[in-house]
């Protein structure tokens, strides 16, 4: 199964968005890696690498993420990584993750979930 | 330019950003999530404790143990920013004992390209790259009028502060300032803030001699 990472500012958002995902897919690989060491807010460059050595296997890992560092710092994480069956996805956190989650405990290809990704960035909630 | 010197500049700039850290938090409570200062301070402090570890080695590696630092320290976007900065300014002073002008140009050119890759922006944005860009390109200009190498180095500095006024006069369009769109406008930015104070640090410390 295909790895999940969610990175956040927030521990509180990154473990509650795993929380949600696991509801509908509780077997799917997920971690959480969100703020730093003492809890404050932030993004922790380690937390990420960690998560993302968590849930690997061959099947690869893919990470959503929130904003800026965030982003910016699983970038780092990837390149110092240099595996290309790690992959980020800029997909809206909440529903990129359930989506994720479905398809990875689905038996779903990294490829397959990253197209999938690609139609739930455009979904309209109502 | 010196490893000697390289690591007064750091340690300096270390302590500067220290002594800023309320200053620069305040401007970014005005425009994002007021961390700016903290997190620096944070990743400088954690630079400062490895110094010791950083004295036999040579000019890239201590550049580029500064920036692994500030990525794993930091925790904001001037984390990656910075951290990529100066990894990348190591990368082109790679076994280098000592900086010629020019090779000090050379490394601050590719920490500015650093930043633009990692941050995918330009000038204009409200960012730290507003007082980079025309600080390098005062230090080209300057060197390449025949100056010497403080002399040029001061027209950088003044030129870095006239682009932190400049970032009170636009929008963000990058960064969580961006989400405020106009209404940033009169606040300067406390990236191009950092990045001028570092500047102005490296300027007090080769003066000095």
């Amino acid at each position: 199964m295909v790895g999940i990472v969610i990175v956040s500012h927030s521990q509180k958002l990154a473990e509650g968005v795993v929380e949600l995902a696991k509801m509908m897919a509780a077997q799917a690989p997920l971690a959480a890696a969100g703020g730093l060491d003492d809890g404050e807010l932030g993004t922790s460059y380690e937390k990420i690498f960690a998560a993302v050595e968590k849930v690997y296997s061959a099947d690869g890992v893919m990470i959503l993420m929130d904003m800026g560092s965030a982003v910016m710092t699983t970038e780092m994480v990837l390149e110092d990584l240099d595996r290309p069956n790690v992959k980020m996805i800029d997909a809206p956190l909440v529903e990129g993750a359930v989506l994720a989650a479905v398809e990875s405990a689905g038996g779903r290809s990294l490829e397959e979930i990253s197209l999938r990704m690609e139609e739930v960035r455009a979904t309209k909630k109502f | 330019m010196d490893t000697k010197k390289i690591l007064e500049i750091v340690a300096a700039i270390a302590k500067k950003i220290e002594a800023e850290k309320n200053f620069l938090t305040e401007l970014d409570n005005e425009i994002g999530d007021g961390d700016h200062g903290i997190n620096l301070a944070r990743g400088f402090k954690s630079v400062e404790e490895k110094l010791p570890t950083f004295a036999d080695k040579d000019i890239g590696a201590i550049l580029k143990g500064v920036g692994t630092q500030l990525v794993s320290t930091v925790g904001g976007a001037s984390g990656p920013l910075y951290g990529t900065a100066f990894m990348k300014a190591g990368n082109a002073c790679k076994g280098k004992t000592s900086l010629t002008p020019e090779e000090f140009v050379a490394a601050l050119e590719a920490a500015v390209n650093g930043i633009k890759m990692r941050g995918k922006a330009v000038e204009g944005e409200k960012t730290m790259l507003d007082a980079l860009c025309p600080a390098l390109k005062a230090l080209k200009d300057g060197l390449g009028g025949g100056k010497n190498f403080v002399d040029a180095l001061t027209d950088a500095v003044d030129a870095a502060a006239a682009g932190v006024e400049y970032t009170k006069t636009i929008i963000a369009t990058k960064g969580r300032a961006s989400y405020l769109k106009e209404r940033s406008l009169g606040h300067q930015d406390p990236g191009a803030t950092s990045s001028l104070f570092m500047l102005q640090t490296t300027l007090e410390v080769l003066r000095e001699d």
